[in-house]
């Protein structure tokens, strides 16, 4: 079938793209010197009495091929070297950290994108009335402002001012302790799924007094992405055809917006799901630092103020896959989404 | 180039951009005479670093002194904010300035070469763009060391690959027009052909946008240096005067919000810079984009 030689082809490309990045986060490594990058191996202290040894035994001092070949070799048996933060291999601190994170992207990705989608399209319903310039004010407010300043004054005002209304971290203490002990059960370590799953209210609504915060901080940036976007194609669809057409026969505006020019307008807009994927992977390492809300972000920062560079690379090839993934992804959605769209890349 | 007068007067006309020009101007003012703002004290040796008043860990509010008040150890915001601004024209200048050289030669020649070369240079890209920019630049610091040409360093790194491919479209777009293929005809050299014929016809409109990206560049070197990755302690950096603050976001219980300076004064400076360009940048979209300006 077509669309399974298009994946296909696809996966083979993506080939030499992760080769690259591979060659790009070990080059970063060969920065480094031979004694600097016994570290990353390094999981005891003690281990440090005898250096020499260690860069032998795993080849430090070979050639920039060799050391790849063997670089390549641990990464491809799951060992992305050891995070001195957590004192866990960074593919386990990854894992360890993922559902907190999880749990901010589950709640902030359809908060972004459903509110983006709906101001984008009143915006362009409403050109050049007060409606349009009241929300293309409040979009280019919206990504001008820096992500951690907004996440500070959040907190001065809903954790100083009101005090103790919406605190930073993930849960109070008495959650916590209650979440840890045998009594909860951790299902997915998603705070708030596993607190409908036990049937624990206050947990519940301990861990979304927690998330709002960051959620919000998360989300105004990639909103005002979205909902840019959304007016832009609105109003090119708005000019078409067939829009004229449905006026003509008499729909309602609102039918008209919300059926026959959003569904060809919201195209262009999934194209962007990457873009979106990775702002709110920036995003995410901003918003969980200030929140100290310990997800894989605030695991990075850790790793990235600490100089523990094993983690950060590790951290940044776990993302490129991911984030090449995605995208993969998004283009083949949009194969299904957009009939025109054929698979050898060519518009008709 | 009365192109260039008819651009200038509808970035006037439009009030946004207006504003936006207006922003960008008192900034560039500040960066010019911040000497005579905020002028650096008697026997001290570089203006950039933020003079202290003593060791005392907890801001000082406001006073005649200081008219911004003193954040964490004691740095004098007022001054490092005024100086923060020569900091930021800094970062963004030099980042933008890179980007465009190394976009525009690697993209004319993948452009008007193709083939193999166009593959090579595109392939390089796509393993650049694989990675979510911040994460990238995190790395970067990290290894080369925090500091501010370490911020500088992958700030470029991260940011060359998508405006080399823009310049890419353009130049295959005036690739095909006759009056390339007629210089070529009367034995002009490739090197001539892009320089003088491709690239003016071309990039003018990418090099615009990618000179008011100079907001974007400024946000993420804040956003470095708010994580602890750019500018040694001290150093006037609008994105430290900001992590400063991360430990005085709650005053005490009587005056919760007595902080609120050293809070917010940093980030008002980023915010409005940053806007300053994005109000011009959206006007210049919109201006660039025939398809809606028609409508």
């Amino acid at each position: 079938m077509e669309l399974r030689s298009y994946i296909i082809r696809r996966l083979i490309l993506l080939i030499p793209v992760l080769f690259g990045v591979t060659i790009f986060i070990f080059g970063i490594t060969m920065l480094f010197s031979p004694i600097e990058r016994v570290s990353l191996y390094v999981t005891d202290a003690r281990q440090f009495t005898n250096i020499p040894a260690l860069i032998e035994m795993y080849g430090l001092d070979q050639p920039f091929w060799v050391q790849y070949g063997n670089w390549m070799g641990e990464i491809f048996s799951g060992n992305l070297g050891w995070s001195r933060v957590v004192g866990m291999p960074v593919w386990d601190a990854i894992w360890h950290f993922l559902p907190t994170t999880l749990e901010l992207a589950i709640f902030a990705t359809p908060i972004i994108i459903f509110t983006g989608i709906f101001l984008g399209t009143q915006a362009a319903a409403h050109k050049d009335r007060p409606l349009d310039h009241g929300t293309r004010v409040m979009a280019i407010f919206g990504w001008s402002l820096p992500t951690f300043w907004v996440g500070l004054v959040l907190l001065m005002v809903f954790y100083g001012y009101f005090t103790g209304l919406l605190p930073p971290s993930r849960l109070s203490v008495p959650m916590e302790l209650l979440v840890q002990s045998a009594e909860f059960t951790r299902y997915t370590r998603i705070n708030t799924i596993d607190a409908i799953l036990n049937l624990n209210g206050p947990v519940l609504l301990d861990a979304l007094r927690h998330l709002i915060l960051p959620i919000i901080t998360l989300s105004v940036v990639q909103m005002a992405f979205i909902m840019r976007l959304t007016r832009s194609s609105m109003l090119e669809s708005l000019g078409k055809g067939y829009v004229l057409t449905a006026r003509a026969k008499g729909l309602s505006e609102r039918v008209v917006v919300n059926k026959h020019a959003r569904r060809n307008a919201l195209i262009p807009v999934i194209t962007v799901a990457g873009y979106l994927f990775a702002g709110m992977v920036n995003g995410v390492v901003i918003t969980e630092t200030i929140f100290t809300f310990k997800g894989i972000g605030w695991w990075a920062w850790q790793s990235a103020v600490r100089l523990d560079i094993a983690s950060v690379l590790g951290f940044a090839l776990f993302n490129a896959v991911l984030f090449v993934l995605v995208n993969l992804v998004v283009d083949i959605l949009y194969t299904r989404v957009d009939p025109r769209v054929r698979l050898g890349g060519t518009v008709q | 180039m009365s192109d260039w007068k008819f651009m200038v007067r509808q970035l006037v006309k439009n009030p946004l951009s207006l504003a936006g020009i207006i922003i960008i101007f008192i900034f560039v003012i500040i960066a010019i005479f911040a000497p005579l703002i905020a002028p650096p004290p008697e026997g001290h040796i570089d203006p950039y670093r933020i003079p202290r008043d003593g060791y005392f860990a907890t801001p000082q509010q406001p006073s005649e002194e200081h008219i911004f008040g003193t954040t964490e150890g004691q740095y004098d915001i007022f001054y490092g904010v005024i100086w923060g601004t020569r900091s930021a024209f800094h970062v963004g200048l030099v980042v933008i300035g890179i980007v465009l050289v190394v976009g525009i030669v690697l993209g004319s020649l993948a452009g008007y070469f193709g083939g193999v070369i166009d593959e090579i240079i595109m392939r390089i890209t796509d393993i650049f763009l694989a990675f979510p920019a911040l994460i990238l630049a995190m790395a970067i610091v990290a290894a080369l060391g925090p500091s501010l040409k370490s911020v500088i360093i992958a700030l470029t790194v991260v940011s060359w690959p998508s405006y080399a491919r823009l310049i890419r479209g353009d130049i295959l777009q005036v690739r095909e027009e006759d009056y390339i293929e007629a210089s070529r005809g009367i034995g002009a050299s490739n090197f001539r052909v892009i320089m003088r014929h491709a690239l003016p016809n071309a990039i003018y409109p990418t090099v615009v946008m990618a000179s008011l990206d100079i907001g974007a560049v400024v946000l993420a070197a804040a956003a470095l240096s708010f994580l602890g990755l750019g500018a040694p302690e001290g150093y006037a950096d609008w994105g430290q005067l900001t992590s400063f603050a991360r430990n005085w976001i709650v005053g005490p219980s009587s005056d919760p919000l007595r902080y609120w300076f050293a809070v917010t004064i940093p980030g008002l400076f980023i915010l409005f810079f940053v806007l300053g360009w994005n109000l011009l940048g959206d006007a210049f979209r919109d201006i660039l984009d025939p398809r809606l300006a028609r409508r």
